[in-house]
């Protein structure tokens, strides 16, 4: 069945009978980037604005991988739990030249995790989960039909004027976060550009109903016979729904190929039969750039807003999460004056850090995919020639290197080099089980003191944890080192880490977490 | 490690002719094909990133 877009109803906002207060924040976009940036928001006690031009989620599925560090990230917002039940969980991607299979990839070889590699599901359905939830929630207030069509900043505000279908009026606030998508008009309004790459090569997209027994793995074809010369992605989604994406050229004319007339033949040649249902078809184009800056002093990019990057490891609804997981601890204690203004360099630095990671590897694996004629086709064609004789060649194949949480550069953080690399700080701690739950949850929202193998010691503004020391967590956080103490971030971020817990100075560590000067 | 840049090969020239040899009979596309398989071939058993470097800045020179 396709999806039942219902429309949200439209009401009318205050602001066009009375002026509005100055509201602490206003979220423009209310994609799965705006809801989650407000609920996260909501989650440390911050009211928003949301305000978004349309009233149905997202037309056709567009954002489809959810990654392990997404799922995590959902939780907190309290919509995981629904997303991995809907979606399909995978973790294992192959990928194929011509007919021969030759490299492959296990995203999550190790147990012990709450969430999986991936989920694949619809971005409607996250959106819908998410406006669920932001509906219900009293510190969302949540305006359909909001366009806003100007913005401007005062010293210490934002200025939105927005229209609606009952006329224009005024939003101020503290800040306002542009959530607005790859085609920002807030970064338009504002005249900033992106720097960066955009690549001369088309893609359709096509998601298809149909019954099959294609297994919850992600596929890729290097010239498939079925497709000769070009690229091609098989993903499964839920409700029966197969997302197929085929290489089309840079002289493919987009109108033309949207039409079912052609779509439909090229899908019959994927999947070998024409029983199914064409759901929804787009052709496009990709870039690799973002932003200079995402904090323009009262207004902050978020997401898509921020930066894009091509399709091909699924960074680009998993990075704009991981934006907002970034802001929003920040943010709110920014605005509850418990942080100095200093954070949001700290936000700044650290996504723009993790979007070049993003950038670099989605700018490769574009690269490897669709290369330009000569020495650069030479060597991509000669990869995969090797692939199939040399074992070292198979990892060179570069379909997309899946989204991975970055580690953020954290510089002189106290570190002590005989802990495992895997939580080092500036990575996200690793999952383990925990009683009859987690270690992630347990770590949400709140600067945490993890103990292993000694007292945590009672300092202000955190929380202590020391559980016993499972086998999974002493991998983990202390391999042959007796005890740790762990300062992790309400981002669920290792801030600090040391090996000698009497000789940790966790106070001065706290205080250049929220820069207090 | 560095790049070795003395005589390194104990029959040069036997390496040189078996280099042609290999070259023999095929179009130039081919002979590029094989030329590419065989710098990604040697890289791989090199291994060592500053060598590598060091032999792409020789080249370019």
């Amino acid at each position: 069945m396709p999806y039942d877009y219902r429309p949200y109803a439209y009401v009318p906002p205050p602001g066009l009978t009375a002026p509005e207060p100055r509201h602490k924040v206003v979220i423009v976009g209310a994609g799965p980037i705006g809801l989650a940036m407000a609920l996260e928001l909501a989650n440390h006690g911050i009211p928003s604005v949301v305000a978004d031009d349309n009233n149905v989620v997202s037309v056709g599925s567009r954002a489809i991988c959810w990654s392990k560090r997404s799922l995590e990230i959902l939780d907190r917002l309290g919509v995981a739990q629904r997303a991995v039940e809907k979606g399909v969980t995978w973790k294992v991607g192959r990928t194929f030249h011509r007919e021969a299979e030759v490299f492959n990839f296990d995203l999550l070889p190790e147990d012990g995790h709450q969430m999986p590699a991936f989920v694949n599901l619809q971005q409607y359905y996250v959106e819908e989960y998410l406006i669920e939830r932001a509906a219900a929630e009293p510190l969302i207030d949540l305006r359909f039909r909001n366009k806003v069509v100007s913005v401007s900043q005062g010293g210490d505000h934002a200025v939105a004027e927005i229209e609606t279908p009952d006329g224009p009026y005024r939003l101020e606030a503290e800040y306002l976060i542009a959530c607005d998508g790859a085609r920002s008009s807030i970064r338009g309004m504002m005249g900033l550009d992106f720097d960066g790459e955009l690549f001369e090569e088309r893609f359709l997209i096509a998601d298809i109903e149909m019954q099959g027994d294609f297994p919850s793995e992600r596929w890729f074809w290097f010239e498939p016979t079925f497709h000769p010369g070009q690229s091609a992605l098989l993903h499964k989604q839920p409700d029966n729904i197969y997302r197929i994406d085929l290489q089309l050229g840079w002289d493919a004319d987009p109108e033309v190929e949207k039409t079912p007339e052609r779509v439909i033949p090229r899908i019959e040649k994927v999947v070998g039969h024409g029983d199914f249902r064409l759901d929804w078809v787009s052709v496009y184009t990709f870039q690799c750039r973002r932003l200079r800056r995402f904090v323009h002093d009262r207004v902050i990019f978020v997401g898509d807003s921020a930066h894009v990057v091509s399709p091909f490891g699924a960074r680009g609804g998993n990075g704009g999460l991981q934006d907002v997981d970034a802001l929003g601890w920040r943010l709110a204690a920014l605005l509850q004056g418990r942080a100095g203004t200093k954070v949001l360099d700290d936000f700044n630095a650290e996504r723009v850090h993790g979007t070049d990671e993003n950038i670099l590897n989605s700018t490769r694996a574009t690269r490897f995919m669709t290369p330009d004629d000569g020495v650069e086709r030479l060597f991509r064609d000669q990869v995969l020639a090797l692939a199939a004789k040399a074992p070292f060649a198979r990892g060179m194949v570069n379909s997309g290197r899946l989204s991975k949480p970055c580690v953020y550069p954290l510089g002189n953080a106290p570190d002590d080099a005989g802990l495992p690399e895997v939580s080092r700080p500036g990575a996200v701690a690793p999952d383990a089980p925990l009683g009859n739950g987690w270690l992630l949850p347990s770590l949400a929202g709140k600067v945490t003191l993890l103990a292993l193998g000694c007292a945590a010691p009672t300092v202000p503004g955190t929380t202590p944890l020391a559980p016993e020391v499972t086998d999974t967590l002493r991998a983990r956080y202390l391999g042959s080192a007796e005890r740790a103490l762990y300062l992790i971030r309400p981002d669920q971020v290792v801030a600090a880490r040391w090996a000698d817990p009497a000789a940790a100075d966790v106070a001065g560590e706290i205080a250049k977490l929220w820069r207090q000067a | 490690m560095t790049l070795v840049t003395t005589p390194n090969l104990t029959d040069a020239d036997g390496f040189y002719a078996a280099l042609l040899a290999a070259h023999k009979g095929r179009t130039e596309a081919e002979s590029h094909a094989l030329n590419a398989q065989l710098v990604l071939i040697l890289a791989n058993h090199i291994g060592d990133e500053a060598v590598l470097r060091e032999a792409l800045e020789l080249a370019k020179a």
